[in-house]
């Protein structure tokens, strides 16, 4: 039953992060400790707005997650401080308030990504692997590269193995989503963000029967599987075969 | 406050105190007017008859001299009820007359008002008004004809007596019709503060009395009563919703709870306990998703969203939101047909008129009936304009809503039987109706024979 070890995606290339979590619950922030050094993560704790903003500054971070209700100075000024000084670190808020427009006033305040309390860890894992490697030359790659996989984002077009592939719009999108995030989880919240850009719940399976469909025309007939689903979390694209 | 206190404290006593005032002022100048009226006819008529009087005194003068003069005032003044007379020389001396008259007032001819007394009754008699008029004689006597002026006095003592009187009538009479028709009022008054009172004690079902004579207690009585049935009707939805909430997050709490006691006390191996914690997880994300739910539908009816309204193609949203489902309806043997050529600006919450849609076409996938002998298994998605409406219509060819259900289907919570063993909370449509409401628009189900139809219509962005 290997299978059911939800949560910690195994990856080979792990790269150990930074990060800082502004939590004013000590259970949670507890939590969110032990599990982000499981996932392989080091992960240092603020209790409060004035002491997550002085750590901020001055330690070298890869993410911080900030919760956006805090005692001395919230969160969203805690991130309005940050970029006022020029620190780009990139910004997770934690919120109990998850609604449209609580979403809005937090990436306005400079947050770069926005989770609803209560979340499940893999969420939060998936987003904050993603927020790190934002920035790294990667995005800014016109041709990403999975295994014999290639998607070139200027001609819009996809191959495997040579072999040209014929993708819809929208299926477009999703794997050049899922291929700029290779080796990372992404969730189906994540998928339906930013390839649909909306930001409801998915309640039913959804994602799930567009990510299939995907599979079936970029992994069907060829040898290796490339779109792999995480139990439990989402999904990744990844050469397992190294 | 004492019960006078109370009384004189109201409205209507006041408005009775002012007439009451106005009333009395008005009798009393009606009175005064009628009073001058009369005494100058009296004044005209003394005045009449001193002239024919005087006239008659100057003719006996003319025929016989001032003999004839003093004889013939001699025998009037013994009349009763006589004139007054006073006949004097040119000194001024009295040669014949019936009154004291002061000093001086033969010195000048004409009319005039004087005090004087009867001579006949002594210095007993008492001072009275008269007027008088002074006559020059050719042969230097000085002639005095005058009237009493009791007559006018009396008429102006039987006119002043009933007056007051009458103004005392009015005002006591008034006082006790303000007082009687205050109470009245007070009494109605009461009547309803009590009631209300009762209502705000908790007795939804109270209502005011009303007596059907259609004044205007009854007519605020009967809105007020309307206003009443709102509010039980209000109350009893609230009431309605709060205990669906009860039973809707009670229950898989109850099952959450029951997974992990079971697992407790009869799971031998870890996978036992990893199936145990999964369904624990699954079942708290239903819970958190239905509370979700019910903060965005609450949130919506309070209009918060309205600060971060945008414009966007309502077209275009029913475009990603078909292409969204498409492969889902069609693993489930549907397909979705989408007719939104023609853009439709809209100023609203993208976000919300997007997931309200993905909850109508999710509906239409659960209930819907896919491709087989009856139906053509076909979900329409048509986004068109409707005049000042733009009009987002979702429509299956699943079994349909009954007519006597639809409104009640757009509640919070409420599932209809048939859909009892489908997944989900009830919300999914309350959550249109309120995102339809959030936009001015409302949230129409029409039968789509066979199926259901429902529209989502949303003001077209003004200008």
């Amino acid at each position: 039953m290997r299978e059911l070890a939800i949560m910690i995606p195994t990856r080979g290339e792990r790269v150990t992060m930074r990060l800082l979590v502004v939590e004013d619950d000590h259970e949670a922030a507890d939590y969110l400790k032990k599990a982000l050094r499981e996932a392989g993560h080091v992960a240092e704790l603020a209790r409060d707005g004035e002491e997550g903003l002085a750590l901020a500054i001055d330690g070298e971070f890869d993410v911080l997650v900030v919760d956006r209700m805090l005692p001395k100075r919230d969160g969203l000024s805690l991130i309005a401080e940050l970029r006022g000084r020029g620190n780009a670190t990139p910004v997770l808020i934690l919120s109990a308030l998850g609604q449209v427009d609580d979403r809005v006033t937090g990436l306005r305040a400079g947050g770069d990504d926005y989770l609803a309390k209560p979340y499940a860890f893999s969420e939060l894992l998936a987003r904050i692997e993603a927020l790190a490697r934002r920035g790294t030359p990667q995005a800014a790659d016109t041709v990403y590269r999975v295994g014999d996989l290639e998607l070139d984002r200027l001609s819009h077009s996809v191959a495997r193995a040579g072999q040209e592939i014929t993708l819809q719009p929208r299926e477009f999108r999703l794997l050049e989503y899922l291929m700029r995030h290779a080796g990372q989880v992404v969730t189906r919240t994540m998928l339906l963000e930013n390839v649909w850009d909306y930001h409801f719940d998915p309640q039913t399976n959804v994602i799930d029967v567009h990510v299939s469909r995907l599979r079936a025309k970029i992994d069907k007939g060829f040898g290796k599987p490339l779109l792999h689903t995480v139990r439990g979390a989402g999904y990744m694209i990844r050469d397992g075969a190294r | 406050m004492t019960a006078l206190g109370k009384l004189v404290r109201t409205t209507a006593f006041k408005i009775v105190a002012v007439y009451l005032l106005v009333f009395a002022l008005f009798a009393a100048v009606v009175i005064i007017y009628l009073a001058r009226h009369t005494q100058q006819l009296v004044v005209a008529q003394i005045t009449e008859t001193v002239d024919a009087e005087v006239r008659g005194l100057q003719e006996q003068y003319r025929i016989g001299g001032i003999n004839r003069l003093v004889a013939v005032v001699e025998t009037r003044v013994t009349q009763p009820g006589s004139n007054l007379y006073l006949v004097t020389t040119y000194a001024g001396a009295a040669i014949v007359g019936n009154v004291d008259v002061p000093t001086g007032t033969l010195d000048q001819t004409g009319w005039s008002e004087i005090s004087y007394r009867r001579q006949e009754e002594g210095d007993s008699a008492k001072q009275s008004r008269a007027l008088v008029r002074v006559f020059q004689l050719p042969g230097g006597f000085r002639l005095l004809v005058g009237r009493d002026f009791e007559e006018r006095d009396r008429l102006r003592q039987i006119l002043a007596q009933p007056a007051r009187w009458a103004v005392v009538l009015i005002v006591v009479m008034g006082l006790a019709g303000g007082i009687f028709v205050t109470r009245r009022v007070l009494k109605r008054i009461d009547a309803m503060t009590a009631t209300s009172e009762r209502i705000m004690a908790g007795d939804l079902a109270g209502r005011l009395a009303v007596d059907g004579t259609g004044d205007e207690f009854d007519r605020l009585a009967s809105s007020l009563n309307a206003m009443l049935v709102r509010i039980e009707g209000l109350m009893a939805g609230l009431k309605h919703v709060s205990d669906n909430i009860a039973h809707d997050l009670k229950t898989p709490l109850t099952r959450l709870r029951n997974h992990a006691e079971e697992a407790l006390r009869s799971a031998k191996s870890e996978t036992d306990y990893r199936a145990a914690l999964e369904a624990t997880i699954e079942e708290s994300d239903g819970l958190i998703r239905t509370f979700d739910a019910l903060l965005l539908i609450t949130r919506a009816e309070a209009g918060e969203a309205r600060k971060h309204m945008v414009d966007f193609d309502a077209a275009d949203v029913a475009k990603s939101v078909a292409e969204l489902y498409e492969p889902l309806a069609e693993e489930k043997g549907m397909k979705i047909a989408l007719d939104a050529n023609a853009p439709l600006p809209v100023h609203g919450s993208r976000e919300l008129v997007g997931q309200a849609l993905a909850n109508l076409v999710d509906n239409a996938i659960k209930h819907g009936a896919p491709a087989d002998a009856g139906t053509k298994g076909e979900i329409r998605v048509i986004a068109r304009r409707d005049g000042g409406r733009m009009l987002l219509t979702v429509s299956d060819c699943g079994p349909g809503i009954p007519e006597q259900d639809r409104a009640r289907v757009l509640q919070r919570f409420v599932r209809l039987e048939s859909s009892r063993s489908q997944p989900g909370a009830g919300l999914g449509l309350s959550l249109a109706a309120a995102v339809a409401r959030l936009h001015g628009g409302e949230i129409l189900l029409e039968d789509h024979a066979p199926g259901l139809c429902v529209t989502l219509a949303l003001p077209a962005r003004a200008g």
